[in-house]
């Protein structure tokens, strides 16, 4: 570059040495030495890249690097090995990093131990809590709800005291494993639909609704004998067979007719006649398939926890 | 391309600090010998502790837990290190405003860390004028073995500063051999590298650079002199005289001779600016490349004492004082420095010192919110979180109060142990008759009471229990 100085506010400038017009100039403020060649570092840096990690498309295909791969292990238990890449990184992570190492440890001292050792154990207990909050996120909140109450008619609440299947941690772990099958036949075309009102209002009875106090006595009637049934899974308080998983009808909960948000008593027996009337055919699935062992002894310590248990 | 650096940049004009001995220069060996000591050795130091690592003083991140002796911070505990350096921050002021810029000349480890150097090149180059032969020699085998040696031990002491700092996050000797194995952890490396790389920048290659350009506690310290204020002064009336400095000839051997022709007690030998680690004539007045090292006294105060004329042509001083002036150190500023300093070391001392050996907070559970029970009654639940903080294992019961007739449940944690210098969260529900006319949200009280060690004391947090309307 051919050099030229020009004075400007008592300072000399270099310019870059052309001149148009016979007194045009340009001034010529080149980048500070430090920052080019931090420039020509990244450029180095960007090759050493491409040399060592994926960067170029190529066709179909990219260049894959050299040297560089990652061996983890796959989802059939073989050992894979790949270029570089950050999926692949993050399982390996997974599976070798110092925290799942930490979780793993955690995991194995909590399927090595008894219910009765886990609920007793403040340690477990934390984990338990923080690893299966997990588990029940992917696994069962889809129907359940993040926090466990379910939705009235459809999915159990698993945050309240009352357990359609039982509450016991041996209960519940059997419901995760086989899964469950609610049901309950529809009667509105054994019953009339006058008897569905007087069924409805007794079931209403059971747990200290005012109702028609005829209509109950008529249809309780129906409840404790062969005419409705009921009480063959309902017993004949009301109180409902474990077994069968059938609701408990004397308590403040409804897990099926959505009595609590009804506003009026018309409404409330309403919607329990329309339970009776259409039955209850609800099924969980079992897990015990999908999930190890140790994630259903989680789960289960987990919604044991939710509401307090049994 | 020479051409425009001199436009753009200052060229760094090469300083060749000259030794001196000295009263300052022995002090400032004494705090160089102290604070090295101090960082160096201190990763190394052990302390008995029944929970925890050995070393005195270790940062642990990954666990959250710093170290300090006898002290253990938890990461709650984090704003202790705001108050210390609240308190820092003060103290600077609170010095600075009374004796300028101590802190730059004698502890900043900048200063110190150029020291070092300077000692390292002299020992292998030479004092100032063989350093600046040698620079301008041609390059020989001579040469090239002194710079290069020169370069390695300065890598070296920078490589040792690098590796002590990481020690600190670690325990030191099993860092030590790990990382000499190669099985220390990436950070160990990636620390020790950019801390070698910065201390054989700032303090072999860029020195004084840093103090003049870099360094903003260099520039914000000279807005808080006044003419008070101590400042490393030439006495310019003794020095000059009528008619200025002169060299010592053989008419201006003699005071009396110097004193009848007006000419000053300064023989202008330029010791001063030869020992100056910054490269600027203290003769010119105060200016902001000054460090306050005070190296320039030493100088002339060895100069005067050889011509037995009195030290003190270059001293400490203040604007006023060199004016004849009554100085003064408490002034209205140095005095609200001193109170806020002094406050601010009360509050972090009290903070410290009232460490509580428990600590408890209540988060509320917030999917569900509440729960309705079978027999009508309402449930919240809370995770506790619990820290021990002391080195004994507790034994911990959970109990609440502020809510008439309402029922606790912690699942079988009725009393559970809390391991020392450990955390754990409990959940615990708790019932409440819906039957009660208060709707909404209602304040109470978790209370958890450590069994068998009664000077711990009982510790209690506020919660909040949400009782829904009614719904009929």
């Amino acid at each position: 570059m051919s050099e030229t100085k020009a004075k400007t506010q008592g300072q000399v400038v270099q310019t870059t040495g052309h001149a148009w017009d016979g007194d045009l100039q340009e001034f010529n403020n080149p980048l500070p030495t430090w920052w080019l060649w931090a420039f020509y570092a990244t450029v180095v840096f960007a090759v050493v890249y491409w040399i060592f990690y994926p960067a170029w498309p190529v066709g179909g295909t990219f260049t894959k690097g050299v040297m560089n791969t990652i061996t983890f292990t796959d989802s059939d238990g073989s050992q894979k090995t790949t270029h570089w890449n950050t999926r692949s990184l993050l399982l390996k992570e997974l599976q070798e990093g110092k925290h799942a190492a930490r979780s793993r440890e955690y995991t194995e001292k909590v399927a090595g131990a008894s219910y009765q050792e886990i609920l007793a154990d403040p340690e477990m207990m934390e984990f338990t809590r923080s690893m299966a909050k997990g588990v029940f996120g992917d696994n069962c909140a889809a129907c359940h709800g993040a926090g466990g109450t379910g939705v009235v008619g459809l999915f159990p609440n698993l945050a309240d005291d009352a357990w359609l299947w039982g509450g016991s941690v041996e209960e519940i772990e059997t419901t995760l494993r086989e899964g469950r099958y609610g049901f309950m036949p529809a009667f509105k075309s054994a019953l009339t639909d006058r008897q569905l009102d007087d069924v409805a209002s007794y079931v209403l009875s059971l747990s200290g609704e005012a109702v028609d106090a005829d209509a109950a006595t008529r249809g309780e009637k129906i409840f404790q004998t062969s005419e409705g049934g009921c009480y063959y899974c309902h017993t004949s308080s009301g109180t409902g067979l474990k077994s069968q998983g059938a609701a408990n009808l004397t308590d403040q909960i409804w897990t099926v007719a959505d009595v609590s948000g009804a506003a009026t008593p018309e409404d409330r027996k309403a919607a329990v006649k329309r339970v009776i009337s259409n039955g209850v055919d609800r099924r969980m699935p079992a897990w015990s398939e999908r999930l190890s062992d140790a994630q259903i002894k989680l789960l289960t310590v987990y919604v044991h926890e939710l509401g307090g248990g049994q | 391309m020479e051409a425009d650096s001199e436009v753009l940049y200052q060229t760094r004009i090469p300083v060749y600090p000259r030794s001196v001995k000295g009263r300052f220069r022995n002090i400032k060996w004494a705090i160089l010998v102290f604070a090295y000591s101090v960082y160096f050795l201190l990763p190394w130091l052990r302390w008995e502790r029944q929970v925890g690592p050995d070393q005195a003083v270790l940062f642990d991140i990954a666990d959250r837990k710093f170290y300090l002796f006898g002290l253990v911070a938890h990461a709650q505990d984090l704003f202790w290190l705001t108050g210390f350096l609240l308190v820092a921050a003060l103290l600077l002021f609170f010095v600075t405003g009374i004796a300028g810029r101590v802190f730059c000349g004698y502890f900043c480890f900048q200063t110190l860390w150029t020291d070092l150097y300077m000692l390292i090149e002299r020992r292998v180059q030479g004092d100032r004028v063989a350093r600046i032969r040698l620079d301008k020699a041609p390059w020989s085998a001579s040469k090239v073995l002194r710079k290069g040696l020169t370069h390695v031990l300065w890598l070296l002491a920078a490589f040792w500063t690098g590796l002590t700092f990481t020690l600190y996050w670690a325990d030191a000797p099993q860092l030590i051999v790990k990382w000499f194995t190669g099985s220390a952890p990436f950070a160990a490396y990636a620390t020790t590298l950019f801390l070698t790389a910065t201390t054989y920048v700032m303090a072999g290659l860029a020195r004084e650079q840093v103090c003049t350009y870099m360094c903003p506690y260099a520039r914000f310290q000279s807005v808080m002199f006044d003419a008070d204020t101590r400042i490393v002064a030439y006495d310019v009336a003794r020095g000059e005289g009528a008619a200025g400095r002169h060299k010592v000839t053989r008419d201006l051997k003699q005071r009396e001779q110097r004193r009848q022709q007006g000419v000053g007690d300064c023989i202008d030998c330029g010791y001063c600016v030869q020992v100056c680690p910054t490269g600027i004539d203290i003769r010119d007045g105060l200016q902001v490349q000054c460090i306050s090292c005070a190296l320039c006294i030493d100088a002339c105060d060895n100069i005067m004492d050889s011509l037995g004329w009195g030290r003190g042509l270059i001293r400490y001083t203040s604007e006023k004082q060199a004016r004849g002036e009554h100085s003064r150190i408490w002034k209205p500023r140095t005095i609200a420095y001193g109170l806020v300093l002094v406050a601010a070391i009360a509050g972090l001392v009290w903070s410290v010192s009232s460490q509580a050996p428990l600590e408890l907070s209540v988060v509320q559970v917030r999917q569900p919110l509440f729960v309705r029970l079978s027999d009508g009654r309402v449930q919240n639940s809370y995770e506790l979180h619990l820290e021990n903080k002391t080195d004994e294992p507790m034994q911990l019961v959970v109990m609440m109060r502020g809510l008439p007739g309402a029922e606790l449940d912690v699942g079988k944690l009725t009393s559970f142990e809390l391991p020392p210098q450990r955390s754990l969260r409990v959940l615990a529900r708790v019932r409440w008759d819906s039957t009660h006319k208060v709707k909404g949200s209602r304040s109470f009280e978790f209370d958890v009471i450590p069994q068998y060690r009664q000077e711990l004391g009982m510790i209690s947090a506020p919660a909040t229990f949400y009782m829904p309307g009614s719904e009929h």
